[in-house]
């Protein structure tokens, strides 16, 4: 009796292994296909890109997991990254501020799949470093700059972003 | 004609100046009426015996205005008896930050200070507040003394080394320059309303 019970246990426990791995191998592939993970950065990596002379104009998005505008308004630097190539989107975290744990951040990557470029601003004590990215950002989020490296033309908004803005924000420091 | 001349230059000068909402240190703040969370109008003119203020644009939803939350109503605790009320004030747009999320976020936190809505935003506007929570510390005549972050450590209050709003008060009340006047920090931009 107890040796015609055993091996069905035995197959289904054999069943839920299989499916463990083919879940994991799943995680695994998902993790490799959307699995950027956000670059710690420090101020002056972020004042290289927004000084050194380059073909794209830059768009740099201040950001925040928590910040629900931000995360609004993402799709839209998303589309732009892949419709736009004379474009270089960079989606810069602040949440270092709040929590250092890199973790968030890479898990919103992963659940919105983002494309564009992500980097977490590493930096501690912002008031001795804000004025040094734009002396007109007063630190709020969501705030977008917009810089053309070549003629040092550039655009700072300190607000949420709709359909159709970025392009004209674009088209502006473009000539 | 050289008038017009003085005329036409000055124009030029002020379309040159840049464009620069609220107010800077220094400047005069003008007085205003906003509702309170026990519904009655409050303006800082009601505070006959104020040496000063410290307002706060703040909101109910912002992780930043939570992580300030206790250290705000420990300001006031420690400053409103010596003259220098907290007068918070919430210029959001949005569900959360509702009058009614107000009322009970005040109730629920026993708020001993004011907290103002400001419909219209028009006050926010005024003063160019940008993030919560944002302070202007006022003396007596309504001058800007301070304007900027609560202290230097938004994430925990162990890791405070400066704390702004306290140092400008502290200057008021003794008669001294305020060292640190302005100073930046990363915040929940205000909701404003889509012009």
């Amino acid at each position: 009796m107890l040796k015609a019970v055993k091996p069905p246990i035995f197959q289904r426990s054999l069943i839920m292994i299989k499916c463990f791995f083919i879940f994991c191998l799943l995680c695994l592939a998902t993790n490799i296909l959307h699995g950027q993970k956000a670059d710690q950065i420090k101020l002056k990596d972020l004042q290289a890109v927004l000084n050194t002379p380059a073909e794209q104009i830059q768009v740099i998005n201040f950001w925040a997991t928590w910040c629900a505008p931000c995360v609004k308004e993402i799709p839209l630097f998303e589309k732009l990254n892949t419709e736009n190539k004379n474009v270089a989107v960079t989606l810069v975290s602040m949440d270092y501020d709040l929590d250092p744990n890199p973790e968030k951040v890479n898990r919103f990557i992963a659940r919105k799949k983002l494309q564009s470029k992500v980097v977490i601003l590493a930096e501690a004590d912002p008031n001795l470093w804000i004025d040094k990215i734009d002396k007109d950002w007063e630190g709020a989020l969501p705030t977008t700059l917009i810089v053309n490296t070549k003629t040092g033309k550039r655009k700072l908004v300190q607000k949420e972003l709709h359909e159709g803005e970025l392009e004209e924000l674009i088209k502006e420091v473009t000539n | 004609m050289k008038q017009f001349f003085a005329f036409i230059f000055s124009a030029l000068l002020i379309a040159a100046s840049p464009i620069k909402n609220g107010y800077t240190v220094g400047d005069q703040a003008t007085d205003f009426k906003l509702k309170n969370v026990d519904g009655k109008m409050i303006s800082l003119a009601d505070y006959k015996n104020a040496k000063g203020f410290i307002v706060i644009f703040d909101c109910n939803t912002c992780p930043y205005s939570k992580a300030y939350n206790q250290r705000i109503i420990a300001l006031d605790e420690k400053y409103s008896s010596k003259g220098f009320p907290v007068i918070a004030i919430n210029a959001n747009q949005g569900a959360g930050d509702s009058y009614e999320n107000m009322i009970r976020i005040s109730k629920k936190k026993n708020y001993q200070f004011p907290y103002l809505i400001d419909e219209t935003q028009e006050v926010a506007k005024a003063f160019g507040a940008t993030n919560t929570p944002h302070v202007f510390v006022l003396n007596k005549d309504l001058k800007v003394a301070y304007i900027g972050a609560i202290d230097d450590s938004p994430r925990y209050e162990t890791g405070v080394s400066k704390r702004y709003v306290e140092d400008a008060v502290d200057a008021l009340m003794s008669n001294k320059a305020v060292s640190v006047t302005k100073t930046k920090a990363i915040g929940c931009g205000i909701k404003w309303k889509r012009s």
